[in-house]
């Protein structure tokens, strides 16, 4: 009994000496925290397809932007197809710092200009803190150059104001997507194309069909449009590809201008007329 | 006198059961560095937060990795390793088990240098691989270092590397290992 009873003792007191190495690992486990772990790369680029994604360029970040937006692909053959009107932006967007990206570019179509500031508000994480998405307040100014009246009228009658908040959420590695409300406001604006303050919300995302390429997509619903409206919701399809260092995406859309005020508040392409143009951004991050 | 045999017996068993713990040494902040040279541009990156047992007694080691710890001078190429090489999002740490052989038996608490012979696996991007490799424990006062080098093909990892970027991304990665651990 007693040689039974010291037994067992030894067995005990001997029994957390025989640790494998797996259970060396559980030890390891044990005695470490979980941490927490931001989402990356919701979206391959800053933009999805037309609009701006959550992904703000990182500190001292610069990315070179040029987008192309070709004529409707229902303009014949005589107009190549639309290939032959090409609408061109160049923008430059650089990281102030983590949180804080600004942005200036330059669209041919009706010589504007626009600059941007982009604010990483939320990040999604998992892990030991959890949050279920990202936030990102986008706001834009943009001046109307084209000279199509004489005189030419006061720049302030040209301006218009772009803000949005950009909600989006990596729901799996290949899946993510974005709600964008969004307020554009028109300096100066034709009582039959509505108030100055144009509402709309807006959704997209991206799937990814392999470990560089996706498709995205995105629409735009115009909350306060007035009774006369002859307009059209923004309506876009693409596929990136990212190569290293260059995004490219191509693009089918009903709309023509490639900056919010543009695509959300003036898009007069009807997608069942056949009204769609191709375009192509080519982006480069340094 | 039979109780005290036990008693004695007892206490012999628990001081040194206790001795065996104080073979057991932990870092949380171990340093991993990997390096990769190509045509266009070098590969670097630096993991601090690299965590490891390491046992004395039993000559048993284990290191966890959390991938996205990996720092790289370009965020952009961070991203990419994470995302499209490691897919930690999916295999979010790296680990290896193994066990060392030395050329002397270890004293405790005198300081001594000793050389290993590593033998264990490897498990990155969710394939395990055997490695092998020497390396050097040290102890210094109540601390113990311990360092290696040794080599890695991406390849044996399922960690594809597209044809485009071959120029940019060496087949084979360079590993070099440092850490410093304190009694458990």
């Amino acid at each position: 009994m007693k040689k039974i009873v010291i037994t067992v003792l030894c067995f005990f007191a001997g029994a957390h000496w025989s640790l494998a190495q797996d259970d060396l690992m559980s030890l390891l486990e044990d005695n470490t925290e979980e941490s927490t772990v931001y989402t990356e790369a919701t979206f391959k680029g800053s933009r999805l397809v037309n609009s701006h994604t959550i992904q703000t360029r990182k500190k001292a970040e610069l990315e070179f932007l040029i987008s192309h937006r070709f004529g409707r692909l229902n303009s014949g053959s005589y107009e190549f197809w639309g290939l032959d009107a090409a609408n061109i932006r160049l923008g430059l967007e650089y990281g102030l710092t983590e949180y804080l990206t600004v942005g200036i570019g330059r669209n041919s179509h009706e010589k504007t200009y626009d600059g941007l500031v982009k604010v990483k508000l939320v990040r999604q994480s998992s892990g030991k803190r959890s949050v279920p998405f990202s936030l990102v307040y986008f706001t834009s100014a943009a001046i109307k150059t084209l000279r199509e009246e004489d005189p030419i009228p006061p720049n302030a009658t040209r301006m218009y104001y772009t803000h949005q908040v950009l909600i989006a959420r990596k729901f799996a590695p290949s899946f993510s997507m974005q709600l964008m409300p969004s307020l554009i406001h028109r300096n100066s604006i034709l009582e039959e194309e509505g108030d100055n303050d144009l509402y709309a919300i807006g959704v997209g995302g991206r799937i990814k069909l392999s470990k560089r390429m996706s498709l995205n997509a995105e629409y735009y619903y115009r909350m306060n449009t007035p009774a006369s409206d002859q307009q059209f919701n923004s309506a876009a399809l693409g596929i990136d590809i990212e190569t290293g260092g260059h995004v490219f995406q191509l693009h089918l859309t009903n709309s023509r201008a490639m900056i919010e005020k543009g695509f959300i508040t003036e898009t007069t392409g009807d997608v069942l007329g056949g009204d769609i143009h191709f375009g192509f951004n080519v982006s480069r991050v340094f | 006198m039979k109780l005290l045999i036990k008693s004695v017996l007892l206490a012999i068993i628990i001081t040194t059961s206790q001795a065996q713990a104080q073979e057991k040494y932990m870092t949380k902040e171990g340093h991993i560095k990997f390096f990769s040279s190509a045509l266009v541009e070098d590969i670097e990156a630096d993991n601090h937060k690299v965590q490891s047992i390491i046992d004395i007694a039993k000559k048993e080691v284990v290191i966890s990795i959390t991938m996205h710890d990996f720092q790289f001078e370009k965020s952009l190429m961070q991203e990419h390793f994470n995302e499209n090489y490691v897919e930690s999002e999916k295999f979010p740490k790296a680990t290896f088990k193994g066990v060392f052989t030395s050329d002397k038996d270890f004293v405790l608490n005198k300081d001594g240098e000793y050389q290993v012979e590593l033998v264990g696996e490897i498990t990155i991007h969710g394939v395990t691989k055997p490695l092998k490799t020497k390396g050097v424990i040290k102890m210094v006062g109540s601390q113990l270092e311990a360092q290696t080098t040794f080599e890695l093909s991406v390849a044996d990892f399922d960690i594809e590397i597209p044809k485009l970027l071959f120029q940019n991304i060496a087949e084979v990665v360079k590993v070099t290992v440092n850490f410093k651990y304190d009694a458990l």
